[in-house]
């Protein structure tokens, strides 16, 4: 899967992962791997499970979109989301507004899961994957790169911010009928932040493995 | 059906993290020797596990409907609201695309979920290759779902957060919220640790 394009050839090895067959996580139907071509994939042949699929970005184009995906969460968790009016009163909230309130009204179990789940694992996953990119531009792997990419893999299904903003917009939608309601930069930021999540979810971390060296 | 040979036929395993190909081990609990994630050829105790989380997540999900989930006061006016009629009142006052969005979330992919993965348990403990390839599909799709299930918690988080207009208005958050939360994380729990490899394991010597 390795090809020049990806930013491994300066090490001049052969990409391993060409001699290793492919195993289907699905149906455990073993294939033969190759080298993808731009818009190929693989699908298993017994139960229809895509395999590997060709990838566009390379080393550092994950790494920028790391980045801007932690500029992003960084705006939509400073800026409020959403604004209602009522008469001449205004009010509005974060993220962590609605965490904090749903504690205080007796719901811990949800400000735990909101918490987790819109805040702390996606922002670890951000930052651990900064992490891991930064060395393998270089074709090395980071400090913690075996526990981070363990934690990595555990972490993926338990992120929920494209939830997030469809849930804003239907508290919006049922928000209008009483109040003046009037969307916050937090807002785009979470859309914004959603696609980037969209791009990312297309992506295989297991080609990091492939991608870098051991450390010596 | 194919005949493309099995990792277990080989005496092949390939880590669920890294997917490092390794040879069988002799050994029970081996680790990956690139990520050091434990390697099974089948998830362990699968179907018992799974069972055991999805009644769990069902038995959750009916107080998650029967009891309101949030409470509006306007003017001393009192409506509680359960995830049903949230929808009806998303239907009739604001959007009804919007209440299909929420009904399908809230209701349509639990449902789904609790109804594959029986679906799934049963056929696959009793060794059925009936719709095998369907039923590979709804699972993919079950797991791909699951989480936007969480739509109508993250509502209530906001609305509670939102509407603080003191006497004029005021939203609360009620138990069945945190049913439903609950609800949303046990079937997630149930389809990972579901294994699709068994509805193929015994099937295939035909």
């Amino acid at each position: 899967m390795s090809t020049p394009e990806h930013g491994i050839a300066r090490s001049g090895r052969p990409p391993i992962a060409d001699a290793s067959p492919l195993i289907c996580e699905q149906c455990d139907t073993v294939h033969r791997n190759r080298t993808l071509a731009r818009g190929e994939e693989i699908r298993c042949v017994r139960c229809g499970a895509e395999l590997a699929r060709y990838h566009v970005l390379n080393v550092n184009g994950m790494l920028a979109l790391v980045l801007t995906a932690l500029i992003v969460f960084v705006i939509a968790n400073v800026w409020p989301v959403v604004t209602l009016g009522l008469g001449v009163q205004q009010s509005s909230t974060t993220l962590w507004g609605a965490i904090l309130m749903m504690w205080e009204q007796g719901a811990q179990v949800v400000a735990v899961i909101a918490a987790a789940t819109l805040f702390f694992f996606p922002l670890n996953k951000m930052l651990m994957l900064g992490w891991v990119l930064l060395y393998a531009r270089a074709g090395r792997r980071a400090p913690g790169f075996a526990f981070i990419m363990r934690t990595l893999y555990h972490l993926q299904p338990w992120t929920m911010s494209e939830v997030f903003v469809l849930g804003a917009m239907v508290s919006i939608v049922k928000a209008r009928a009483y109040f003046d309601v009037q969307p916050d930069p937090g807002i785009w930021a979470y859309a914004v932040l959603t696609l980037l999540i969209t791009i990312f979810s297309g992506i295989d971390l297991r080609r990091l493995w492939d991608d870098t060296e051991p450390r010596a | 059906m194919s005949g493309a040979p099995r990792a277990r036929e080989l005496g092949l395993i390939g880590c669920h993290v890294c997917g490092l190909v390794c040879r069988e081990p002799s050994v029970d609990d081996a680790a990956c020797p690139r990520c050091g994630a434990a390697l099974h050829r089948r998830k362990r105790g699968s179907i018992a596990h799974t069972w055991a989380l999805l009644i769990a997540a069902f038995l959750l999900y009916i107080p998650a409907n029967v009891l309101p989930i949030m409470r509006t006061v306007s003017l001393g006016d009192v409506d509680d609201n359960t995830i049903i009629s949230g929808v009806v009142e998303l239907w009739v006052k604001g959007s009804p695309s919007l209440a299909v969005i929420v009904f399908t979330a809230s209701i349509v992919v639990p449902m789904m979920k609790f109804l594959v993965l029986a679906t799934l348990l049963v056929s696959t403990q009793r060794r059925s290759d009936w719709a095998l390839w369907q039923r590979a599909k709804l699972f993919r799709l079950v797991e791909f779902i699951g989480y936007w299930s969480m739509l109508d918690v993250f509502v209530v988080a906001l609305l509670t957060a939102l509407v603080r207009f003191g006497f004029l208005s005021q939203v609360e958050p009620l138990p069945g919220v945190v049913f439903f939360g609950l609800t949303v994380i046990l079937t997630m729990f149930a389809s990972m640790s579901f294994d699709p490899r068994l509805m193929w394991d015994e099937i295939d010597h035909d």
